[in-house]
């Protein structure tokens, strides 16, 4: 019996912990920021992404701070499920008392958060997900996001894709919002410029469960003289190996997504693709000021070189400090006034936060892959502004629900 | 008059083999008849095809005049049919009493006053209590006659009813269930290996060998009966003694 | 036509490690009745080893020896786990191995990352099998003709094995019948632990052979462990012809499937199962329903109602629960009403699983359900909460109606892979009907109104609701009906022959165990202000047998203990470290070895000392 009732003491005393643990964990003096991410889900870009906006937070504090007081970022795993990340919005501002929250990867994350963010009347600045919904259709006064959204990214890469001779484009892309969204603005962005143009297969991989033989054959089989690719990650690599064995991508155009972010290209090494438009971050080659500042403090810092979750981290985090610093203040519509219209410098430039629909303009970098030394590259890319591949902030404000 | 229980042609094969051939017979209410044969016989499967557990190839059964062939063991419980299984079909994670009361139909109140007479008569009275998971071999078998009774069956079946039972307590069992079937005319088919058993209650005994039925009539009858002596001469097995 | 028999072969190819790990999967089923969740686990590791090695070891010996060197070391990393975990546990009811199993998984996925970094790892491809053939006009790669040809000549191996050593002959017994092999006075012990690095083994083999194929990562286990288990239930379990024939059917259906519909991967395994369960109730080549029965949950030791002591505690345990407003703040409320509507979740499968007897690896259906029919009810047809909570468990019992009418036609395991297969058609459905579910980005908005609108408010509401229907679950096990649900367990024989239509019985706690999981899914679509296809997810699932297991399956209430622990310690594992898996895997494997009876079993020692 004895020993049972030292199970019970251990777990009332594992209750009790939990009950107590969040408890003032931050000083009083310090202004504090609620960020949640998919840490355990996505280390593969959430990792760089936190070394960034870690870099950001110590070059603010190391500055003298905002308002006088340093900041502190509360950060939050979110075990890659909304509901989770739910718990954790609502730990950061029920219980730790965070001014503002930031963060997410997932599309259907940021959406939780951003509508938890409406509910509760708190800022939300979304950092990554790259759902049109979040700015757009499902907007709200309380949510900003800083990555381009897929709009953008398609927009920028229909530009491209409109000047290739092609006619026959087939698609590739998961099957889920993030895929079917990417894809469906993509041909109607082209279609405009390009009335000629003929979609002539479709393939929808299940996220993350690519049977890539069979889809690469499928698409072959269609005969296709450009493609659209729109899988990351795993996927990608199965696909690109399956394809270059195929000779699916011999003597054929291909745009593709996100595929010259370095967490993307790096683990395909040698065997990068080369000679496919694409979206990404060519770190080793911009020659900018704020971006040689950044990748010098980057590098000092880590000892690692940045990947583009490491400059997403970085820019959400100045960003934050930016309008908390223009707001002079931690009040919610304070800090949704400043942030309407707010300027700032990020390692890619001068970005806005537009007032219309809530949207930054941060760009990104097309360009053409390339395998250099044996490592998968960026050549002849240009930075693309975001700013210019929105529709008008007006427009773009009457995609967003009237409340 | 009609036979409480008809059974003609009743046949039944498992993968080419044949279980049972083309087996008639018929009982009369009241009557306690025995079906007896070496191991492998196709004892269970025939009681089986009775209680609705195997579906016949051939043949029909009727329960006093109506065909009840090939229906649901559920359907031919509704007609007034109780049985005991060989291997211990019981309620195992419950009580004896709830075994009972859960077997049992009606209300509350008369469910319980009605499960302790049927536990009295099978003498598992001071075993209520008990989880049946836990019971020796031969209070199992009293718990199946209890079980089997709940219906207040007008025609029993029981599937070896005194397995692992001492020679007293067979002997105790099988004159209780006679005394069922002369006082509410409850006829029982039951089969057993024990052949003292078989010749001290049965009224007629039907001789199944290899899926055929080869015997049919009173015990001295049986016990003559050259050929039902030489298959079980064949087991090993002697019962002129017996008796 | 040449494109179509290139399509085929490609299939094929796909179907080559799928079959390897479904089948070392069947093996270890067949032999000690495991449902074993490490398996996907074991085939990562067994395609990281495979990496490091081949990274290390130079040319074509160094190449193909690092992939046998990997499945010998993944074998061997099985044989520890069955010495040293589950050996502890083989006595403990059945599936309850599924609980240690899973907790290994957990804690590898997080291994993993820190062992080998977070990034994908893209292996060298295999010497001698780089390039393309071309046939008949088309590029096939030389690696899928070397796996074309090797699936079946495991299968052969295996059959030899099995068919023409002591060892194989012994295995076979045992799949037949444990009892008897035990009685042939075999060293069991042994059989298990060679199995078991066999079974693994193979899973490493599968995982390494992916290496030319594609990028290592972390998340490689969760999307083969579920199809491999697929697949052995379509081929029938124990049958490893079986799972080699439901491998290439499930691979070739897919590879013309995504021809005609693109979309069609996202379920297509899970559709092609329950059509072949609902035809073949024992799978393609599993004949014997021995295999099934065997699978059935062990039959507790009698209930009893609780005594009017033992009530005044559960009161007092209520009341205080009802005062948590007066000192916790609103995080804490908020957690405590998610912990009371996951103790509502694992009391209705704690209900299908115990009384029921009818174990289900898709709960979440249920739970998902409710959730979007709440959520439908608020965003289209503008119900206010009262009559969302009301209306939207009515599509989780319409749900429970339907699934159930096909599961309780199957027993044991076979019956709860169709749970989940109907899961994942719910799933698949939610995800792809964007016009009305909003996809997988959700419906959002699904905040609650009036009082419920302060934490404490929905606390209580959420206390309210998951207590009645918890007490509710306890009164049913003790009614009549819970009696005759029982005796439908306990021995389906006698239950039809005192008049209990088995089915019915089953179908009905189906509807029940449905519905209140469904209350509870309506409560958190309300907590999260949002509905994600998730919520019909196969990690909810999980999550909810997790919670009934640690709980306890041969207890009425214990489920209740096992969600409030698991429930309460992975919100505060993941708010506390970014190795919540890590932490958690760990303490259940503990857990399991400390409690075997779970938690709610360990209770019933102390109320009943022996």
């Amino acid at each position: 019996m004895r020993q049972s009732t030292a199970r019970c003491a251990a777990f009332a005393f594992a209750v009790a912990a939990f009950l107590a643990a969040p408890a003032a964990r931050a000083q009083q003096s310090e202004i504090k920021i609620g960020e949640i991410n998919s840490y355990s889900t996505l280390p593969a870009f959430t990792e760089p992404y936190r070394k960034g906006w870690q870099l950001a937070v110590e070059e603010v504090n190391a500055a003298g701070g905002v308002l006088g007081r340093k900041i502190a970022v509360l950060s939050k795993d979110d075990a890659g499920k909304p509901a989770d990340a739910v718990t954790a919005a609502n730990e950061l501002v029920s219980s730790d008392g965070v001014v503002m929250l930031t963060g997410t990867f997932f599309s259907h994350i940021g959406l939780a958060v951003s509508d938890y963010a409406k509910q509760k009347k708190v800022f939300f600045l979304a950092a990554e997900p790259l759902t049109d919904a979040i700015t757009w259709d499902k907007g709200n006064a309380y949510t900003f996001r800083l990555r381009p959204s897929n709009y953008m990214q398609a927009a920028m890469l229909a530009e491209e894709a409109a000047k290739l001779p092609a006619k026959r484009w087939a698609t590739i892309a998961p099957n889920y919002e993030y895929g079917q969204s990417a894809v469906a603005v993509f041909k109607k962005l082209l279609s405009q410029k390009r009335p000629d143009i003929e979609w002539v297969a479709e393939q929808w991989p299940p996220q993350g469960r690519i049977d890539a033989g069979a889809v690469v054959q499928a698409i072959a089989a269609a005969k296709p003289e450009a493609i659209l690719n729109v899988t990351f990650g795993p996927d990608l690599a199965k696909l690109v190996r399956e394809g270059n064995t195929r000779g699916l991508f011999k003597d054929r155009a291909v745009v593709s997504f996100l595929t010259g972010e370095p967490e993307y290209l790096d683990p395909l090494k040698d065997e990068a693709p080369t000679g496919w438009i694409v979206t990404g971050y060519p770190w080793y080659a911009i020659k900018t000021p704020e971006h040689d500042a950044f990748l010098k403090a980057y590098q000092d810092r880590f000892k690692d070189y940045p990947r583009l979750g490491s400059i997403v981290g970085y820019s959400t985090l100045k960003a934050a400090a930016a309008i908390i610093a223009k707001a002079g203040s931690t009040d919610t519509d304070k800090l949704i006034a400043a942030a309407e219209g707010i300027s700032l410098v990020t390692p890619f430039g001068q970005v806005v936060f537009r007032k219309g629909d809530h949207q930054s303009t941060l760009g990104a970098f097309v360009g053409k892959t390339a395998v250099v030394d044996g490592q998968g590259r960026m050549v002849d890319f240009v930075y693309r502004d975001g700013a210019a591949y929105l529709p008008g902030e007006a427009e773009a404000a009457k995609l967003r629900p009237a409340d | 008059m009609t036979a409480l229980l008809d059974v003609r042609g009743l046949s039944k094969s498992f993968g080419g083999v044949e279980a049972v051939r083309d087996v008639s017979f018929a009982l009369a209410a009241g009557e306690l008849l025995a079906l007896i044969g070496p191991n492998g016989a196709g004892k269970s499967t025939c009681f089986g095809m009775l209680g609705g557990q195997v579906r016949p190839d051939a043949g029909r059964v009727r329960l006093a005049g109506a065909d009840i062939t090939g229906l649901k063991p559920r359907r031919i419980w509704a007609r007034g049919v109780g049985r005991t299984f060989q291997t211990a079909e019981t309620f195992a994670s419950m009580t004896v009493a709830e075994n009972v009361e859960t077997a049992l139909h009606g209300r509350t109140a008369a469910r319980s006053a009605e499960t302790r007479r049927l536990l009295g008569l099978v003498g598992l009275a001071a075993a209520a209590g008990r989880p049946a998971g836990t019971l020796s071999y031969g209070d199992v078998k009293r718990l199946e006659l209890a079980l089997a009774l709940s219906n207040t069956p007008r025609l029993l079946l029981m599937d070896e009813p005194t397995a692992g039972m001492a020679a007293a307590e067979r002997t105790a069992l099988m004159q209780l269930v006679a005394g069922l079937a002369r006082e509410r005319q409850v006829g029982v088919l039951f089969t057993e290996h024990d052949m003292d058993v078989v010749f001290a209650h049965a009224d007629r005994i039907l001789v199944l060998d290899r899926g055929l039925l080869i015997a049919e009539g009173p015990p001295e009858a049986i016990r003559a009966d050259p050929q039902v002596r030489a298959v079980y001469l064949g087991e090993g097995l002697t019962f002129s003694e017996a008796g | 036509m040449d494109f179509l028999v290139v399509q085929f072969l490609t299939g094929l190819a796909s179907a080559c490690s799928l079959f390897l790990v479904a089948s070392g999967l069947s093996l270890i089923f067949g032999v000690t009745r495991i449902v074993n969740f490490a398996h996907g686990a074991f085939y990562m590791v067994g395609a990281y080893v495979a990496y490091v090695l081949t990274e290390r070891w130079s040319g074509a010996l160094g190449y193909w020896g690092g992939l046998l060197c990997a499945a010998l070391v993944v074998g061997a990393a099985g044989a520890a786990m069955e010495m040293a975990l589950l050996r502890r546990i083989y006595r403990a009811p059945d599936l309850f191995q599924l609980l240690a199993t899973f907790g290994v998984t957990l804690m590898v996925e997080d291994l993993v990352v820190l062992l080998f970094g977070p990034e994908d790892l893209l292996g060298a491809r295999a010497p001698g099998f780089k390039g393309a053939v071309e046939i008949l006009g088309q590029q096939v790669p030389r690696y899928d003709l070397f796996l074309i040809g090797l699936a079946p000549l495991v299968l052969a191996g295996l059959h030899l094995v099995l068919r023409r050593t002591r060892w194989g002959i012994l295995v076979r017994a045992a799949t037949q019948d444990r009892e008897m092999v035990a009685a042939l006075g075999v060293n069991q012990r042994w059989l298990f632990t060679s199995v078991f690095a066999l079974g693994t083994a193979l899973a490493g083999l599968g995982g390494a052979l992916q290496l030319p194929r594609e990028a290592v990562n972390h998340s490689m286990d969760m999307t083969i462990i579920v199809e491999a288990f697929v697949v052995v239930v379509i081929g029938g379990l124990g049958s490893i012809t079986g799972a080699f024939l439901a491998a290439v059917l499930v691979c070739e259906l897919n590879a013309f499937g995504i021809l005609v519909l693109p979309e069609v991967s996202l379920v297509l395994v899970f559709a092609v199962m329950a059509g072949v369960l609902i035809l073949r109730p024992h799978g393609l080549l599993g004949g014997a329903p021995a295999e099934a029965r065997a699978m059935r949950l062990a039959i507790p030791p009698p209930w009893k109602p609780f005594t009017s002591a033992e009530r005044l505690w559960v009161v007092g345990g209520l009341a205080l629960a009802a005062a948590l407003p007066l000192v916790a703040g609103a995080y804490a409320l908020t957690v405590a009403a998610e912990v009371a509507i996951f103790a509502l979740f694992a009391a209705s499968l704690s209900f299908l699983m115990g009384p029921g007897g009818m174990p289900s690896f898709g709960h979440a259906a249920f739970f998902g359900l409710g959730a979007y029919g709440a959520a439908l009810a608020v965003s289209g047809a503008g119900l206010p909460m009262a009559a969302a909570l009301l209306v939207g468990p009515l599509l989780g019992l319409a749900g429970a109606v339907l699934f159930g009418w096909f599961c309780v036609r199957l027993s044991g395991v076979y019956s709860a892979m169709l749970t989940l297969a109907f899961a994942q058609i719910a799933w698949a459905v939610a995800f792809q009907w964007v016009g009305l579910t909003g996809g997988d980005n959700g419906l959002l908005g699904i905040w609650p109104e009036g009082f419920a609108r302060t934490p404490h408010g929905f606390y209580w509401l959420a206390l309210a609701i998951c207590a009645t229907g918890i007490v509710l679950l306890r009164i049913l096990v003790f009614s009549r009906f819970g009696y005759r649900l029982r005796a439908a367990r306990d021995s389906a024989a006698r239950a039809e022959t005192v008049g209990i239509d088995r089915m019915r019985v089953q179908w009905a706690a189906f509807a029940v165990a449905g519905l209140f999981a469904a209350i509870a899914g309506a409560l958190f679509a309300f907590l999260k202000g949002s509905v994600f296809p998730d919520t019909l997810g196969i990690p909810l699932s999980v999550d909810a047998l997790a919670m009934v297991l640690l709980g306890g399956v041969e207890t009425v209430s214990g489920a209740i203990l096992g969600a409030i622990a698991y429930k309460l310690l992975a919100v505060w594992l993941i708010s506390e470290t970014d190795q919540s898996k890590l932490v958690l895997g760990a303490v259940i494997v503990l857990l399991v070895v400390v409690f075997p009876q779970g938690l709610g079993g360990q209770i019933t020692r102390w109320r009943r000392p022996t």
